[in-house]
């Protein structure tokens, strides 16, 4: 066992709330120790249900151990909490291929290679699809047999699920006969809807953070100076945030909270409340000084409250 | 070297400044205080030191340093807060206080505690 991951797990039986499952997961899904992995993931999904990221990570774990199906599922799953998540449409769009359904795979992947057109894995295996589907001449007229009743594409690029029933999912003998598309996971992109929030604002993808009041993300990123995209993990933290410190303002007759500055080592943060069910984080370094950092929230809260009353 | 006390007494000396307590980080429970009657002192620390923790939480899972100064800002005051070792010195300020002035001299009180 390594280091790393002696670590996370001496972290998280101190503290079984922790969302170091996460990365403990996937070290364990690195190392190829899937059944730990999963057994991890599961512990850390009867306590955050909701986190979308997690389910991503379970699927991936499941597409490791051979079970496409049950992969399937968590990734309808995660789409079902955050529609957005650029993994989970990768995902499903190499399942969908696997099982020869390439109207569906090209629907998912579309929307990752758009979401993210840097990431090279989504648009070549879009294009791909694309030679494919041309190649076999198997446009939307071969695809009913094969696509998940539970997962319906809209035009628009979000998915519409319902809950409908898993597809049965297998590598066909209908999946074509060249060589095997490859995906890599690890990339963590924002989707369009992080960034739309706070359009026109600095920082929309990293340094403006928008969750609700269970700690869910809304909109906007956040990474670690590594590059880590941490958004979900700070999310379910904060989660709270807003009741103690309006318990504190009032149980002090300060009246209602405007705001709570945080100044680090080595950066300044600034939480606020958009509206009585959402929380703001907005993250500096601290080349930019604490005044301006609550401006720019300001502003910042400003348009997610636009964004929040026209509707995502 | 002044002990806890002096340092608290000190802190609520400051114009605008209503009183200041210091709060074990672990338990929220109160260490040493100077606080204005009126002001539960008890809850003040637990909740002070609540949202510290889990603010500290927040800028580890950030990738941030630990929190050194924490402002929670209202119409009709704010309470500061100054997070030295296992202990967190909080303060509770009107509207009239000059949040600057009571930062540096909560970095240094918090300094000598630590």
């Amino acid at each position: 066992m390594s280091d790393d991951i002696r670590g996370m797990t001496a972290e998280l039986a101190a503290d079984p709330e922790s969302l170091v499952f996460l990365d403990l997961g996937e070290a364990l899904r690195r190392r190829g120790q899937l059944d730990a992995a999963y057994k991890v993931m599961r512990t850390g999904l009867a306590r955050y249900p909701e986190l979308a990221r997690a389910h991503d990570l379970c699927a991936r774990i499941l597409c490791d151990r051979g079970e496409p199906d049950r992969a399937f599922e968590a990734w309808v799953t995660a789409l079902q909490f955050d529609a957005g998540l650029v993994s989970a449409h990768k995902g499903l769009g190499f399942l969908y291929y696997q099982a020869g359904d390439l109207a569906s795979a090209e629907t998912h992947l579309a929307y990752a290679a758009q979401a993210d057109p840097d990431d090279a894995g989504s648009v070549a295996a879009l294009e791909r699809v694309h030679a494919d589907r041309r190649a076999g001449g198997q446009a939307d007229s071969g695809t009913e047999e094969a696509s998940a009743p539970g997962a319906s594409a809209a035009t628009s690029g979000e998915l519409s699920l319902s809950a409908g029933p898993p597809v049965r999912l297998s590598a066909s003998d209908r999946l074509p006969a060249s060589p095997p598309l490859t995906f890599s996971f690890d990339e963590a992109a924002p989707s369009p809807a992080d960034e739309a929030v706070f359009t026109g604002l600095d920082g929309g993808a990293d340094g403006l953070l928008l969750l609700d009041a269970n700690g869910l993300r809304l909109g906007g990123g956040l990474r670690d100076p590594d590059g880590r995209d941490v958004a979900d993990e700070v999310a379910a933290l904060l989660a709270g945030v807003s009741k103690e410190a309006a318990r504190t303002a009032r149980l002090l007759s300060l009246g209602e909270w405007s705001g709570l500055a945080v100044e680090c080592g080595d950066g300044n943060l600034f939480l606020s409340a958009p509206t009585d069910s959402t929380l703001l984080l907005t993250v500096r370094g601290l080349d930019v000084p604490m005044g301006r950092v609550a401006r720019f929230a300001d502003r910042a809260s400003a348009a997610a409250r636009v964004w929040l009353e026209r509707g995502p | 070297m002044s002990g806890p006390v002096e340092l608290l007494d000190r802190l609520s000396s400051v114009r605008g400044i209503r009183g200041s307590v210091l709060v074990s980080a672990a338990d929220g429970l109160i260490v040493a205080e100077s606080l204005m009657t009126g002001v539960d002192g008890r809850a003040v620390a637990a909740l002070a030191a609540s949202l510290t923790n889990r603010m500290r939480r927040a800028t580890e899972c950030a990738g941030r340093r630990e929190p050194v100064f924490l402002q929670l800002q209202a119409p009709s005051g704010t309470v500061l807060a100054a997070p030295c070792g296992e202990l967190v010195l909080v303060a509770i300020a009107g509207p009239d206080v000059n949040v600057g002035l009571a930062r540096l001299e909560m970095l240094n009180a918090a300094g000598r505690l630590a």
